[in-house]
This record gives structure tokens, sequence and C-alpha cells, in this order.
């Protein structure tokens, strides 16, 4: 209880630092961005929008900078984000919505997909060490995390898109449909996602697999697990409850701050097949200088990693006495 | 003076005897070169890497080309004279891939290397102070661990507007030292109780001396490893803000090329060459990165070794005990 205590203090302390980090950044640009974007506006918006500019930029205001930042972490912790420039005059909140979903489909799944294969991969490339999985598996999988998500993707849009025509590779859903709970709706929603999925899945998948079969082959060199073979337990049962459990548990903490790289290389891929998640939308920010919104997306991102990783600090808990124990 | 001097022997007496380290890095460098001939990855991936700073260090003797003049026809395909074609602007695309390597291998040494160094400071400070400076250390690494690197990247980038090489390894460097730290800080704590470090504070040696010259020697291979795969994630994420156009845009660099190639539409159109060299160039050099990194990786925990491979250095070992 105390160790899910303390990580919630360590929540805290993350968000808190990432809303800092947030307010602090456009200020502390060489240049000041802050003064350019302001002028760069001025004029062309309507008075409403430049009060937002104003509250992140502190531009213009005339206040003192802790009574700036004061304001702008009453802002975050009422969910005021301010207006999209952008999208004006959607608040942002309800635009970051639209796109959250597709994010979550896409790359939460993909990425507990990788999990789950990779992890198995690693298990039995240890189990059977020095055969065909162990000699083939690790070195292609060294190389395949080294490539580029983004170029995987455009390699399969290439391939699987334009010169097999087998799938779709741009947006998250054909524009002659209409969203509704159809059965051509849901099937069209999985054919766009495919691509993508799989692009994700080669590129990750390579980590899990090579940092299970690491642990395992540490935790198969135990006394317990010679104990439990000599003891005459079948080889799937050692293999599984007894080395596989213990050596997964430093992959549970791993697999949720992965989420953070995850939903990073999944920016890229969203970017490359249009896909109308949080990533294409936050570097569409980016090209628009839609300032307002980008910051909403970088703090929403942040918090779905923290959440994972509380939810991963949870599940060890309850998994591993020893982090119990040891307060 | 000779009193001075004679009073010297004394505490230079447990010197001699704590240098068990001095004696041991050198024996240490033998065996990891050795260890690294036998490896069939290390193998590849230093010859890979040879490649691309032989690439880096005299790009002109390969290509003949000028990588920015835009001299040529337009999306020319393959041929001898453009090995790779041209670009929509008419540049030769095998010129850019080659003198592209330099800001890539910049940037991944860089950053790589400060980041790493950072890491080291950070993460063996900790250990070794232990308390409050521990407790305080590992905080702030966890917290700066845990915040999304690539969209922090990206926000960074979006405000610094048209990052050149500079600007892209200061931010790789001040956001990406975090795991590595993480990492040092554990090994140290595993060094902190040993003798030899003891001996060096019953000497009476400052804090800083024991941490650069007792504790960091023998963390080499893992300091090794840990550059080896900042400097990967280093050529991927700046790849990766370059492509998507937050880079410098009249740099010649592979991520910059494949920015063209987007807008270019470059697979829409059936240029793919745009495509896919400067992306095959980046892969090539992650792979190279990588390699080496799982080759130190097992030579740092032996367990992990092929199992074939260790049957044949442990062969090679018993030699000369015959001869």
């Amino acid at each position: 209880m105390r160790f899910v205590l303390r990580r919630a203090g360590f929540f805290l302390l993350t968000l808190w630092a990432a809303v800092t980090l947030n307010f602090f950044l456009p200020r502390m640009m060489p240049g000041d961005p802050a003064i350019a974007m302001m002028g760069k506006f001025r004029g062309k918006v309507s008075g409403q929008e430049l009060k937002t500019l104003e509250t992140i930029f502190g531009a213009g205001s005339g206040e003192s900078l802790p009574s700036q930042y004061v304001h702008y972490l009453g802002d975050i912790c009422t969910g005021n984000f301010g207006t999209s420039l952008f999208y004006f005059p959607t608040p942002v909140g309800t635009v970051v919505g639209g796109a959250i979903w597709w994010t979550m489909g896409l790359v939460g799944i993909t990425t507990i997909l990788a999990f789950v294969l990779g992890t198995g991969v690693g298990i039995l490339a240890a189990w059977r060490r020095g055969g065909v999985l162990d000699g083939i598996a690790p070195p292609l999988l060294v190389i395949t995390s080294a490539i580029p998500y983004f170029w995987v993707g455009m390699m399969f849009i290439l391939i699987f898109g334009l010169k097999l025509q087998w799938l779709p590779w741009s947006g998250g859903f054909d524009i002659s449909d209409t969203p509704a709970w159809t059965a051509s709706y849901i099937g069209d929603v999985f054919e766009h996602a495919v691509l993508p999925a799989l692009a994700l899945l080669i590129t990750t998948i390579g980590t899990w697999t090579l940092t299970m079969r690491n642990n395992m082959v540490s935790t198969l060199a135990e006394d317990y697990v010679r104990m439990a073979r000599a003891k005459g337990l079948r080889p799937h049962r050692v293999m599984l409850n007894y080395a596989a459990r213990n050596a997964i548990l430093p992959n549970l903490t791993g697999f949720a701050m992965s989420l953070g790289f995850v939903v990073g290389g999944a920016i890229l891929i969203e970017y490359v097949f249009n896909y109308p998640g949080v990533g294409y939308m936050l570097l569409q920010a980016v090209e628009n200088e839609d300032y307002p919104l980008m910051q909403a997306l970088f703090l929403l991102i942040t918090v779905a990693v923290l959440v994972a990783i509380l939810l991963a600090d949870i599940a060890t808990a309850i998994f591993d006495p020893r982090t119990r124990s040891s307060r | 003076m000779t009193t001075l001097s004679a009073g010297g022997t004394t505490p230079h007496a447990p010197r001699g005897s704590a240098g068990g380290t001095p004696p041991h890095t050198p024996r240490g460098f033998g065996r990891m070169g050795r260890a690294l001939a036998d490896s069939r990855k290390a193998t590849l991936g230093a010859i890979l890497l040879a490649v691309f700073i032989v690439f880096a260090l005299f790009p002109g003797l390969f290509a003949h080309d000028s990588p920015t003049a835009e001299a040529y026809d337009r999306n020319l395909g393959p041929s001898g004279a453009h090995l790779f074609g041209t670009t929509g602007l008419g540049q030769d695309i095998f010129a850019q891939a080659i003198y592209g390597t330099r800001e890539v291998l910049e940037i991944a040494f860089g950053a790589g290397l400060a980041s790493t160094l950072i890491a080291a400071v950070i993460g063996v400070a900790a250990a070794y102070l232990g308390g409050f400076w521990d407790g305080a250390l590992n905080l702030f690494t966890d917290v700066v661990l845990v915040i999304p690197l690539f969209p922090l990247l990206i926000v960074i980038s979006a405000y610094v507007h048209n990052s050149g090489t500079g600007v892209m390894i200061a931010v790789l460097t001040f956001t990406g030292w975090s795991y590595t730290a993480r990492q040092l800080r554990s090994q140290a704590l595993s060094v902190r109780a040993r003798d030899f470090l003891a001996a060096a504070r019953v000497r009476g040696e400052r804090a800083s001396y024991i941490i650069a010259v007792e504790i960091l020697p023998t963390m080499i291979s893992l300091l090794v490893a840990a550059f080896l795969v900042n400097a990967l994630y280093d050529v991927l994420f700046a790849s990766s803000l370059q492509f998507i156009g937050l880079g410098d845009p009249n740099s010649v660099a592979w991520g910059t090329m494949l920015y063209w190639a987007q807008n270019n539409e470059a697979l829409q159109t059936g240029y793919y060459l745009q495509a896919i060299v400067p992306g095959a160039a980046i892969a090539l050099l992650g792979a190279a990165f990588a390699l080496l990194n799982y080759a130190f990786d097992e030579i740092g925990n032996p367990a992990l070794r092929p199992v074939r491979a260790r049957r044949r250095f442990g062969l090679r070992l018993r030699r000369p005990a015959h001869a």
C-alpha cells in the first residue's frame, strides 16, 4: 500500500514537472518566440484568440512571471487548455477528444500485441537455448529494432498499398463511409488499421523478445528452477510458472514506460498513414503553429504514459511480493 | 622535504595494493577486444560503422557530384551517371546519401557521447554520495525518464524552428540521458561496497576523484554499450525530426532527404529511390550501432553469449595451457 501511495506521489510530481515544462519552454527559448508569435497573430485574429495566446505565452499581459505561472496552473487544473487557434473557436479539449480514440485503438492494441507476441518468442528462445529460434530471432530482431518506424510504414505503403493494392493506406476510414456502428464501417476501420499496425508491430516486437530472452536466461540459471526440474514437473510448467513468471516482472514497468516511446513512434506512423489520431493532430498543430493545441496534446500524451506506469506499478505490487515487503 | 616524502610512502603503500584497478583495466580491454573479435555481430557492426565513418570523413572520394547543386534533370531514374537517380530538384541522390552521412554521425557521436557522460556523472554520483543526494538525483532522473521523449522533442523543436546540427545535439542530449543514468546508478551501487573504494576513502581521496578514477573505469563495457544505444536513438530521433520538417530543410542529411521525398510525393509518383535510399541508410547505420551494442551486452553478461560461440571461446583459452 505504501508502495502504491509513493508511486501516486511520483505521478503527481511528474505531472507537475510536465505542466511546468509546458509553461517555461516557450518563455526560455532564444529569440522569444512568444513576442514573435504575438506580433504575427495581432490584427489577424480576434480578441479572444489573442487572449488565449496571452495565457500561454504571457506576452503583452504585463503580468509578472510568478503570477502568470499561478494562473497557468489554475487553468490546467480546471481543465481549461484554451481555444485551438486552427479549429477556432472550438476548445482544445473537444478537438483532442475526437482524436484520442483512434490512437487508443491503433496504438493500444498494437502495443499489447507486440508485448504478448514478443515476450512469447523471448520465452521460447531462452527455453530452447541454442535452438533454431534462438539462432534466428535475436540477430534478426536487433536489426529490425534499428529501422525507423515511419520508413517501414512508407515501404508498406509502397508495397502493399500502391503496388499490390491489397489494403488502403491513408486515413482511418473511407471518406465515402459514414461513421456508424455498421458492419461495413467497422470492417473499413479495421482495414485501414492493418498496415499502420503491422508497421508498428514489426519495429516494436524486437525489444520485447530480446529483453525477455535475456531476463529468462538469467532466471533459468536460478536454483529454484533447477529444483522444479528435479521434482520432475512438466517442462512447460517449469517454463511458464517458474521461470517466465519471474522473468516478466522487470518487463512490466518497461512495458508501461515504453508506451511513451510507442506513442512517440506512433506519431510518425499516424503522420505517414494520415491516421486521424493524437500524433497526426500534434504534427498538424506544430505545422499550423497552433500552440494551445500542441501544449494540450503534449500534456495528454504525458498523462497517458503516467497512468500506464501507475497501473504497471500496481500490477508489480500485486505480482511481486518483494516490492510490498521492502516498503 | 625528506620527512614529507618519507611520510608519503606509507599512504602510498595501500594505493599500490588498492590499485588493483589500474592493472585490471588493460587486461579488461584485452579481454574485451578478444571477445569482440570473436563475435560475428560485433564484426559486422564494426565494419558497417567504419564504412560510414569513412564516408563521413572523405565524401568527395566516393561521390563526384555536389549534394546541393540542382544541376541535373529532375526525378531521373537510376543510371550509370546517377547511381540512385536525382531528386525532385535535380540533385544527385547518391551524392546526397554519401554527404549526408556526416551530419548524422556528428549528431550520433555528439549527442550520444554527451548524454552518456551526463548520465555517468549523475548516475554514479547518486549511487556514490547516497543519502539525500541519491534521493534527489534519482527522483530527478525518474521524472525526466517518464516524460515522453519524442513528443517533448517535437514541442521543443517547434519553438526553436529549423534546428541545425548544434541545436539538435543540445536538445537530444538534454532529453536523452535519463535511462542510462538509471542503469549506471544500479551498477555503481553494486560496486560501492568493494574494498578498493574503501581504501580510496581511507587514504582521503575526494569524492570527485573516486567517481572519475576509481568507479567509472570499472564500468567501461557498460558505458560503451550505453553510448551505442544512445547513438542509435539519436540517429533515429534526429532523422525523424528532420523527416517531419523540424530540422533545417536546407541541410544535407538523410532525414531531410526523406522530408523532401515526402513533400515530392515520391512514393505516389513512382520515384521510389528518393524515399528508399535515405531510409535504408538510416536503417544500416542504426543496425551497426544495434549490433555492436548487442555484442557488448554479451560481453558484459557472459550468460547471454550464444552457446556455440562460448564453446569456441573456451577452446581458444585452453590451447595455450596444453602447449
